[in-house]
């Protein structure tokens, strides 16, 4: 009795230790981001003084308004360009199974699971060849890439459930293999390709190495790679580090807390979807 | 003829990937032979690259830290996931803490690696509360002592997965059928023989994807170790990511990195082939 006792407890309390952890770098940096400029606060501590103004400096002096346009162009350019090539490959691979479908996915799958320290030399080569270096849209082709396998196997996911009826139906009324696309499968992927979209989006936003290797200007990159030139610009002051870490994190944030739950039900449907 | 129209709609994709990354990836394997500054002629030099990843023992080092990192990355995720899920099933305001616990995932690395240097400072939140409760002897910079910086690392890889293997198990533990747990009861099962003979086996699919995801993750790990120690103190915490970015580029040893790559890409499928396979 005792045992089932404490084992009732001990659940929640594990749950609270979890949520309390999970919160804690972000209670860091928000109370850090109040300390006055320029000093180095012990851990969590509220400041006597709150620098509210902190944000504001931080977002003048890092032209914070500049790097979201910027990381923003790369994600409105990256994320409907990989939606548009990966939800018909999707389509391809688990609705139509052509012959040959199987070798197909297998390049992508292993892309899902390759590590990117293994492209990064020649495509940093490649990309200059081309004359990308340094470009916004260098940046975005690499990013379309290498999000390809996951948005390919996700999307694939999706229509190996798609009904064969249907198809079979709109062929017999007419249809071909564009119009049953367009008109029939497309409709009914949305739910999918929106929960995609919205995982693209933060991985986007998110992303680092490709940002800090293909552009060299920070108010070109993503803005993960924005943070890496922060560190480098205000080494020392911490507060303001705080500061601009959050205002280039809030955009996000919002975004994934209120669509957490599609996207966290999608997420497991995509990853344990079998054949 | 019909059957065909699949590869117009592969295509596209198939294309961009191919020339992004595939080609790259079969050039890395091509230059991993070769010895080459990045602009210069190449020499072939065959093997002598591999041969040197295998041996120089800040490489080998690079590769073992990144094995380190596979456990950290991937036990503490399951180990602290599997339960969270179990209690989450039937917690109320589970939804809640679902929501917090996916945070991470929302976040860059960098970022969550930058918020962590400064919980682990040695006048940090962490050492704090190890003060508080009486350890001040365990105190120190945890992630500039050379004996804890690779397991501080690891933390904070585990940190970014907990919740995203946590909502995955969940889906795991939600399918098993409540009669097995009863009838386990029944037949006079305590709550560990219950868990191995229930729960493990109703979750070896989920567990198989977490496992997949964490282990590349660590193997391919590269934004918290930039952001956090860039591989110090000493080479403590060096991993192959940031060897072949800074053999790559810095270094101008693109073969040598290459061939870095090479053997990480191995590691990866030699990992990740037979979780899978137990998975299934």
């Amino acid at each position: 009795m005792t045992a089932g006792r404490r084992g009732r407890a001990a659940g929640p309390l594990l749950l609270l230790a979890l949520v309390v952890v999970t919160l804690a770098p972000f209670a860091e940096l928000f109370v850090t981001a109040l300390h006055p400029p320029g000093t180095y606060p012990r851990g969590l501590t509220w400041p006597e003084d709150p620098h509210w103004s902190n944000f504001a400096t931080a977002f003048r002096s890092a032209r914070v308004d500049r790097l979201l346009v910027s990381s923003g162009l790369v994600v409105l350019c990256a994320v409907p360009a990989t939606l548009a090539l990966a939800v018909p490959a999707g389509y391809a691979l688990g609705h139509l199974r052509f012959p040959g479908h199987r070798v197909v996915f297998g390049l992508f799958a292993l892309g899902l699971v390759l590590p990117l320290e293994a492209v990064v030399t020649p495509l940093y080569h490649q990309v200059r060849d081309l004359g990308l270096l340094n470009t916004r849209c260098g940046l975005v082709t690499a990013l379309v890439a290498v999000h390809l396998p996951f948005a390919v196997f996700w999307m694939r996911a999706h229509f190996a459930g798609a009904s064969r009826e249907l198809s079979d139906g709109a062929r017999l009324d007419g249809a071909g293999p564009w119009q049953l696309f367009r008109r029939v499968h497309l409709p009914l992927a949305r739910p999918a390709a929106s929960s995609l979209a919205v995982l693209l989006c933060a991985w986007t936003w998110n992303h680092f190495l490709l940002a800090i290797v293909l552009v060299d200007d920070p108010e070109q990159r993503t803005a993960a790679g924005v943070l890496g030139a922060f560190q480098g610009r205000w080494g020392t002051d911490v507060p303001l580090l705080c500061a601009g870490t959050l205002l280039i994190l809030a955009p996000v944030l919002p975004a994934f807390a209120l669509l957490h739950r599609r996207v966290s039900a999608d997420v497991v449907r995509a990853a344990l979807t079998k054949d | 003829m019909s059957r065909l129209v699949g590869w117009l709609f592969v295509l596209p994709a198939l294309s961009v990937y191919a020339v992004f990354v595939l080609r790259p990836l079969a050039l890395t394997v091509q230059y991993s032979l070769y010895r080459w500054d990045g602009i210069g002629p190449s020499t072939w030099v065959g093997w002598d690259n591999y041969l040197a990843v295998l041996t120089e023992p800040d490489l080998v080092g690079a590769i073992g830290h990144a094995l380190v990192l596979v456990v950290i990355f991937t036990g503490v995720p399951l180990c602290l996931g599997l339960p969270a899920a179990a209690v989450l099933r039937r917690a109320t305001g589970g939804r809640a803490v679902r929501a917090v616990l996916l945070l991470p995932q929302a976040v860059p690395l960098v970022a969550a690696g930058f918020a962590w240097s400064l919980l682990l400072s040695s006048t940090g939140a962490v050492n704090r509360l190890l003060a508080a409760v009486g350890l001040d002897g365990v105190t120190r910079a945890w992630l500039g002592d050379s004996s804890t910086a690779l397991a501080a690392v690891g933390v904070i890889g585990a940190w970014a997965l907990l919740g995203l293997c946590t909502t995955l198990l969940l889906v795991g533990v939600d399918r098993i059928d409540p009669a097995l747990h009863e009838a386990a009861r029944l037949d006079g099962a305590g709550p560990w023989q219950e868990f191995r003979a229930v729960t493990l086996p109703g979750v070896r699919r989920e567990l198989g994807v977490c496992a997949t995801v964490t282990t590349t993750a660590a193997l391919a790990s590269f934004d918290v170790v930039y952001v956090t120690t860039q591989g110090g103190p000493g080479n403590a915490t060096a991993v192959p990511g940031l060897e072949v970015f800074s053999l790559a580029f810095a270094q101008r040893e693109v073969g040598l990195a290459s061939a870095l790559a090479v053997v990480l890409v191995v590691l990866v499928l030699a990992v990740v082939a037979p979780v899978l396979r137990w998975s299934r």
